[in-house]
């Protein structure tokens, strides 16, 4: 299930939705992604996205997930619009028989999400506002999935 | 065929939408950025780094040598900055 939404979600109701009625799941792995105040000045921030295009990507990363590993379940859960320091921006969540699955698929998940996903986020700056660079590191950390299996 | 701008280029060039009906010379997605860019100087300004600018035909993501064929909807963007933290 993925879901694109501008309101907030409750990460306890998102995870007790995965594989309703199921009994060969063993573990579930979450991930929940928050909007980070404090030291380097970020105020709120405005996230953008190419509604359709997003919906495909998302569809197409679940589907190389489910490739990978045993997943018997996934839930991703990702906002857009102007979110606040400390609020929520992503839900992600693999249930699988075995824990190594379920959390290899998570990181997967939330790592391809950083680069393949069409989000673009506008930063408050103290009156200003300034469009995020993309990191070079985050190309590096979903890179490394590329070499794996 | 309709373009679509995200993120800063869409504030360079002032619209988030268009729909153009470039010559048939145009042929790639790297000859549609060259036929924008002589649209005026928001265009030029928003194309002017070719490094900083994605592209994505009928919702896929494709580099500059990418036929545009039937395609129907084009956009770019800035290389995208999802998820979380930074």
């Amino acid at each position: 299930m993925i879901r694109i939404q501008t309101e907030d979600f409750d990460p306890g109701v998102e995870l007790a939705l995965l594989g309703p009625g199921r009994t060969d799941i063993g573990g579930v792995a979450s991930f929940v992604g928050l909007v980070r105040g404090g030291g380097d000045g970020v105020g709120a921030m405005t996230l953008e996205h190419y509604p359709g295009m997003t919906e495909r990507q998302l569809d197409s990363i679940a589907d190389e997930a489910r490739r990978r590993w045993a997943v018997l379940d996934l839930r991703i859960v990702h906002r857009f619009g102007r979110l606040l320091p400390g609020e929520r921006i992503v839900f992600v969540a693999v249930a699988a028989s075995h824990r190594q699955d379920a959390f290899a698929a998570c990181e997967f998940l939330v790592d391809w999400l950083k680069t393949k996903a069409p989000f673009w986020k506008l930063e408050d700056r103290g009156g200003s506002s300034e469009w995020v660079a993309a990191r070079a590191e985050d190309d590096v950390r979903a890179a490394r999935w590329e070499q794996k299996r | 065929m309709k373009i679509l701008y995200f993120a800063w280029l869409r504030t360079r060039i002032g619209l988030g939408e268009e729909d153009v009906d470039p010559p048939s010379e145009v042929r790639t997605v790297g000859e549609l950025i060259e036929w924008l860019k002589g649209r005026g100087p928001g265009y030029a300004s928003a194309f002017a780094q070719a490094s900083m600018v994605r592209a994505a035909v009928d919702q896929d993501y494709a580099t500059p040598d990418r036929l545009l064929k039937s395609a129907t909807e084009v956009a770019f963007f800035p290389p995208v900055t999802g998820g979380v933290g930074r």
